[in-house]
Parts: structure tokens; C-alpha cells; sequence
């Protein structure tokens, strides 16, 4: 009687394999794909435990909580990939709390049909940047929906973190005299990502921004605890946040063209795409306001960490009941930059 | 960034005003139509206006091609989409335009038209291309500069024996227009709109040249500079008209000369020629009936013409009763002068034509100048 091999199991096909609906049917492909690919790559001892959830111990204090649905097109783009965006973003949703981020859980939604071999790239990617930033991922979940009724894949991330005593930052917290700084360039990422678009590809050597602001938040924090707001300017870019900030504090905001930087392939690619780089998006970039007296110290902490070596101050806020932005363009003369219609770009992050 | 700045600066932009306020005689005014959207935004996105001395005043122009766009020709659009089940591919500002019984391309789009929006007349090409069981129809709009790349893609799908494609062909000439407004009676005879000179065209004026506007110029006794769309090329072209009215003068001039030139672009305009030809009349959102404004496609074409493949009925709806559209393309009103403006008439939800595209006098306005209206006090 020849030994069966019973304990062998043909691994995933990461070559040439596609997600089929087996990996999201809850049975034993799905439990492979869990172990070969996401238990391995984010390898942590909450995912070794196997459960449907992750048990960790409750620091004291201010926790804050942020979810983040990814889905970008191209899912790969120059400077990053989903995957890690996946993890940049939530993470600084947290980390603009003034918060220390501490665990991330993450949703697949995969398309039937998708490549494994990208899947498997941009997990890894993931998994890096969870590990690059000090975060794991400590819990998830996976499912396929049928061809057609998804774009490849999409990644929602949820974090928690912990605010140390003392911050209280959050957007309705600006007033009147106070500064407004910008970490560095904008509009890198929406760039990056219109030059890959169906129609439009370009040439640019522009990369996307994307990275994980934790570190320079807590420099910061740490230099001027009175930061009064902070907010990443994703979607809908710089103008967008200014005009959050300004109808969720009840105040006004005057920024000065010239003072804002902006690389000048982003400015020539926007010049020719008919886009105003003020809504374009970033990931890696943050936008603070603190009362003047603090200013200076603050963009110095920012300048000495390399995810805010480009920063500036670019604007003040002003009393102003109906909450315009404002800019005094390198013109001379002086506009309102008011919220974005419509949507400038889809889906870029 | 090169060839773009040297064109803001705002140190040339202070002696220039400077200048302008200089000449500019106090004893009079100085009312000046940019008739290019193009110009109008230039005008809101730089803050233009606060460079001016208080007697030259703009008049917004209708030289926005998605403004002048009448509801019944979106009408026509949609029902291709929908009655026809075409594709129907456009510029991305069309999609936003408002049509009747609240409908848009855009909503139109979201109640399942296949309505899809393409950066140049070639996509909509290639969209005919890779769906050959489909009809596809490029809804084509503009003014004479994006006429002749609508002729190219005609002839190239001649040349490639496409049988799915057509044109929904809405093109616009600006002399038509120009000569409509100046034979107006609120311009003729109750002098209610005073117009003493006009910003020409500049990316318009690259195909048909400056030729065309030595007409106006020595006709109704009207000077023209043809501008840039440079907010430099602005400041410069209001100088040079400030000084054509101060002498006496009325011709046409040209300050776009690094793109411009007397004759235009030879071989766009035979294009143009070869593929279209003028339709009788066309109805312009706030002009109406205009008598040899526009163009349509020449017999020798028609396999290529969505009006004749679907034999496509043109009915005119008239405007939102509250809507002042007509009027502000016309300059008799300005964007503040309409009770909608910015209440139930916002970018967002724009009731008339001119709140859709940034090009638009309302949008620019709403967008870029409104805290003007409203005062606003400092820190």
C-alpha cells in the first residue's frame, strides 16, 4: 500500500493564480489564502492566534478611533500602491489627533479574476509599511464579489491610537491671528496618479507623497502641545481642509499664493490638465494651525524631521462670519478658494 | 515654471496697472468686453480687478462655449444616449450642463446613459473603435478651436471606414456672435450696455488670425486687442485699448502675437472648410436665433453626421423664468444682478449655463469674487 501524502496542500499559486470566489467562500481556499499570503506577510502574534478578532490591553487615557475605504485607480502608481496608502492614510487620520497610532484592522474587498501575483505584491507592500511605521495590522477579513462588481480590489483600514495628556486638537479649534503651516509640497500624489490615468497618461517624475506622519506629529506635538489643528489634505487638497477648518471654527482664512509650496512639475502638470493644485491631492503632507506666538517654534520642529523639511507658513486666520478662504494671489490681486465642485479627480486615494 | 510665469508676475503686473491708472482720464469711463470665458476666469482667478482704477470696467462676453449651449441641444444629446442607446461622448463641462425635467448628461449618466467624458475628439475615437457594435456619437461643442480636431477625427474615420461613429456637431463662430452683440438694441440704440472695446479671442484667434475682427474694428467704430489668456496678457491688452479710446483710435490690435497671427492657421481652417459648412441660423443660450453662427457637417460627410443618422429634431426650451443667463452673456446684467445667483444658483446645483463651467461669469464670480460682494473684516 503506497503512503498517501495527506498532509501535503498544493500552495497557492501566486505566479499565475487568480482570486476566484473559493477565496472568499469561507472555506478551506480562503483559510489558505489567509495563511499563505496576509498571516505571513503581516506576521504578528495577534493574526497567530487565528481568531476573528485581536484581544490587546486598553492603554489609560484618550483613545481615537479612524477608518479610512481605499479605492484607488491605478492601484499602483509611481512612489506607492494601495497597499501601503492603505496604511498611510489611517494611520495619519489617527495621528491628526494628535495621537500615537497603535493597531490597524484591514477589509479586502477582491474582485473574482484578480491577479494573486498583484495581490501578493501590494499585501507585501502593506505589510512593510505597517512595519516601517510600528503598526500592526492585528486583525481583518476577506471577500471576493463577482466579476464585474468590484475594480480589482479595495482596502478599508481602521486604527486606533492613543492622545497624550494635554493635546486637544481638532478642527474646530482655530482662532482668529493664528498661523496656518503646510508640511511641504502639495499636490504630489493627485499628480503622480493623473499620470497614469486611462487618456492621459504623461510622463512626470513625479512620485506620489505617500507616507505615514505619525513621527513628524509627535515631533511636533512634543515642540508646540498648542497646536490648535491638524488635518492631512487628501481628497480635495490644501483649499478643501482651509475650508473645513474654517466652517468648523466659524472663522476665516487668508493664505498668501506665493508662500505655498508647489514643485513645478506639479504646476506644469496641472497647468496643462486644466487643475488648481490647492485641490489636488496628498498623502503625505499635513496642514497646523497654532496661535502666532508659536509659530516659529513649531516650523522649526517640522523642519528638523524629514517628512517636514519643505514646510512653510503660508496663511493667518481671520474673522469672518461667512468663513471664506482667501488668497492673495502672487498677482497681487486677491480671490476666494472656495470648495471644490464637483470632484477635480476620481477616486485617488 | 517657463513660458508660464514670466506671464504672472506680479511686479510687471503692478507697473502695468500703474500705467493703466496713469492714462486711464478720470473725466470718463472705460467699459471693456473680454469676450473669452478664458479671459473672464483669468480676470476672477488673479484678482484682476483690484488692479484697476474704478472707471474701466469688464463686461463678461459670451465666449463661453459650454454657457451658449441652448437646453434643447443637451436635450437632443441625452436622447441619443438614452432613445438610441448610443455612447455619447463629450468635454468634461457639457456633462454638468442643466437640460430639461432637471436632468443633466451627468444625471442622465447616473440614470444609466452611457455618457462618458473624454479629454480630446480622438478619444471619443478610439471609444468607436474598440466598440464596434455600439453607436457612438461625439457631442461636439466650441468655438473655432476645437472645430478643426472634430474635422480630423471626421476625416480620419472616413479613412478608417468607421460605421458606428458620428458627430452631434454644436460648433459656434465668434465673429457671428461678436456682430450680434454689437447690433443688439440694448448696444444700438438704448445704449443700456456700454461697449467701447473688446478683448479679442486668444485661443480662437490662433486658428482664424486677426483678419476676421478688422470689421468690427472699422465698422462699429470699436477698438480690439486680441489677449493672451495670461492674466499679463490681460493688464497689457486693457492698457492698449485704455490707450486706443484715449486717441481716438478703433482698430484692431494684437497683443498675442507669440501665438496670433493676421491670417491664423492656414491648414486648421481648410480643414474646417473641407468638413463643415455654415448652418443658416443656430439658437445660442442668451443670444437666440443667430444667423450664420455656426457650422454643421458638409454632404459629403453625412455618413459621419448624428443628425442625419438620427435624424435628430431640434426643439427650443426656453430658460428657467428666473434665470438672468440670457441677459449676463448679453453684458446688459452682471452675475449679482440675478436673484439666483448663489441662493438656489450655485456650482453645485447651477440653474443657468453660466454657473456650470469655470469659464462661466457666474461660476468665475461665485468661485473666485464673491467675498467681494460681502463685507469682510480683517484679523
Amino acid at each position: 500500500m503506497t503512503k498517501g501524502r495527506s498532509d501535503y496542500v498544493r500552495p497557492v499559486d501566486f505566479k499565475h493564480g487568480r482570486v476566484d470566489m473559493t477565496h472568499g467562500g469561507g472555506g478551506r481556499a480562503m483559510a489558505q489564502l489567509i495563511e499563505e499570503l496576509f498571516a505571513r506577510a503581516f506576521s504578528n502574534e495577534w493574526l497567530a492566534q487565528g481568531n476573528d478578532n485581536a484581544l490587546f490591553t486598553v492603554p489609560a487615557g484618550r483613545m481615537v478611533m479612524a477608518t479610512d475605504s481605499h479605492v484607488v485607480s491605478p492601484l499602483e502608481f509611481p512612489g506607492g500602491d494601495i497597499g501601503c496608502l492603505a496604511v498611510h492614510g489611517t494611520i495619519n487620520d489617527v495621528a491628526m489627533a494628535g495621537a500615537r497610532p497603535l493597531y490597524l484592522a484591514a477589509g479586502f474587498i477582491l474582485e473574482e479574476g484578480f491577479p494573486l501575483a498583484t495581490l501578493k505584491r501590494i499585501v507585501e507592500s502593506m505589510a512593510a509599511a505597517s512595519r516601517e511605521a510600528g503598526v500592526p495590522v492585528i486583525t481583518g477579513d476577506t471577500k471576493v464579489v463577482e466579476q464585474g462588481k468590484g475594480d480589482g480590489l479595495f482596502i478599508t483600514t481602521t486604527g486606533i491610537g492613543v492622545v497624550p495628556p494635554g493635546v486637544e486638537i481638532s478642527g474646530d479649534r482655530a482662532r482668529a491671528g493664528d498661523c496656518i503651516l503646510v508640511s511641504g509640497t502639495i499636490g504630489d500624489h493627485g499628480v503622480a496618479i493623473m499620470s497614469l490615468r486611462e487618456n492621459l497618461t504623461f510622463e512626470t517624475t513625479i512620485r506620489s507623497d505617500t507616507a505615514a506622519l505619525h513621527g513628524l506629529v509627535a515631533a511636533m506635538v512634543d515642540a508646540v502641545p498648542t497646536i490648535r489643528c491638524l488635518r492631512d489634505p487628501t481628497r480635495g487638497g490644501l483649499g478643501t481642509t482651509l475650508n473645513e477648518f474654517a466652517r468648523q471654527s466659524g472663522v476665516g482664512m487668508l493664505i498668501h499664493e506665493s508662500k505655498i509650496p508647489v514643485r513645478a512639475e506639479v504646476n506644469a502638470a496641472c497647468e496643462f490638465l486644466g487643475l488648481d493644485p490647492l485641490y489636488v491631492a496628498n498623502e503625505g503632507k499635513l496642514i497646523a494651525i497654532c496661535p502666532p506666538e508659536d509659530a516659529d517654534r513649531l516650523l522649526g520642529a517640522m523642519r528638523t524631521h524629514p517628512l517636514g523639511a519643505g514646510a512653510a507658513i503660508i496663511g493667518e486666520v481671520v474673522a469672518d462670519a461667512h468663513g471664506f478662504v482667501q488668497m492673495e494671489t502672487s498677482f497681487g490681486g486677491r480671490r476666494v478658494v472656495d470648495w471644490l465642485t464637483g470632484e477635480q479627480l476620481p477616486r485617488i486615494c | 515654471m517657463k513660458y508660464i510665469e514670466e506671464f504672472r508676475d506680479g511686479d510687471l503686473a503692478r507697473r502695468i496697472a500703474t500705467r493703466i491708472r496713469a492714462e486711464a482720464r478720470p473725466e470718463r469711463s472705460y467699459n471693456l468686453m473680454e469676450f473669452c470665458g478664458g479671459h473672464t476666469h483669468a480676470i476672477s482667478r488673479y484678482g484682476i480687478k483690484d488692479l484697476l482704477p474704478g472707471n474701466v470696467n469688464m463686461i463678461h462676453g459670451p465666449g463661453c462655449p459650454v454657457c451658449v449651449l441652448p437646453i434643447g441641444r443637451i436635450d437632443n444629446a441625452i436622447e441619443l444616449a438614452t432613445s438610441h442607446s448610443a455612447i455619447v461622448c463629450t468635454y468634461a463641462d457639457t456633462m454638468r450642463v442643466p437640460a430639461s425635467n432637471g436632468l443633466s448628461l451627468m444625471k442622465a449618466k447616473a440614470r444609466g446613459a452611457d455618457i462618458r467624458m473624454v479629454y480630446s475628439a480622438t478619444d471619443a475615437l478610439r471609444i468607436a473603435q474598440d466598440n464596434p457594435a455600439r453607436e457612438v456619437v461625439f457631442f461636439a461643442i466650441g468655438f473655432e478651436t476645437t472645430t478643426p480636431p472634430t474635422a480630423i477625427i471626421i476625416r480620419q474615420a472616413q479613412a478608417l471606414g468607421l460605421t458606428n461613429f458620428t458627430v452631434f456637431c454644436n460648433h459656434v463662430l465668434t465673429p457671428a456672435a461678436i456682430t450680434h452683440i454689437l447690433e443688439s438694441p440694448e448696444v444700438r440704440e438704448l445704449g443700456i450696455v456700454p461697449l467701447d472695446g473688446f478683448i479679442g479671442p486668444a485661443h480662437v484667434s490662433t486658428v482664424i488670425g486677426s483678419q476676421p475682427y478688422e470689421y468690427f474694428a472699422e465698422e462699429y467704430q470699436r477698438p480690439v486687442v486680441i489677449a493672451g489668456f495670461e492674466p499679463l496678457d490681460v493688464m497689457q491688452a486693457i492698457l492698449m485699448l485704455v490707450r486706443q479710446l484715449n486717441e481716438g483710435r478703433a482698430e484692431v490690435e494684437n497683443e498675442f502675437t507669440r501665438a496670433v497671427t493676421r491670417e491664423g492657421n492656414e491648414k486648421a481652417k481648410s480643414l474646417v472648410a473641407d468638413v463643415f459648412e455654415l448652418r443658416r441660423s443656430f439658437e445660442w443660450r442668451g443670444l437666440g436665433e443667430v444667423p450664420y453662427s455656426a457650422l454643421r457637417i458638409k454632404e459629403t460627410y453625412a455618413a459621419f453626421d448624428a443628425e442625419r443618422r438620427f435624424g435628430i429634431a431640434y426643439r427650443s426650451v426656453a430658460d428657467n423664468k428666473a434665470c438672468e443667463c440670457g441677459a449676463i452673456l448679453r453684458g446688459v446684467k452682471k452675475p449679482t444682478d440675478c436673484k439666483v445667483f448663489g441662493t438656489v444658483c450655485t456650482p453645485e446645483n447651477p440653474i443657468g449655463s453660466c454657473m456650470v463651467s469655470s469659464e462661466g461669469a457666474c461660476a468665475a464670480h461665485y468661485t473666485y469674487g464673491r467675498f467681494k460682494d460681502i463685507e469682510v473684516r480683517a484679523a
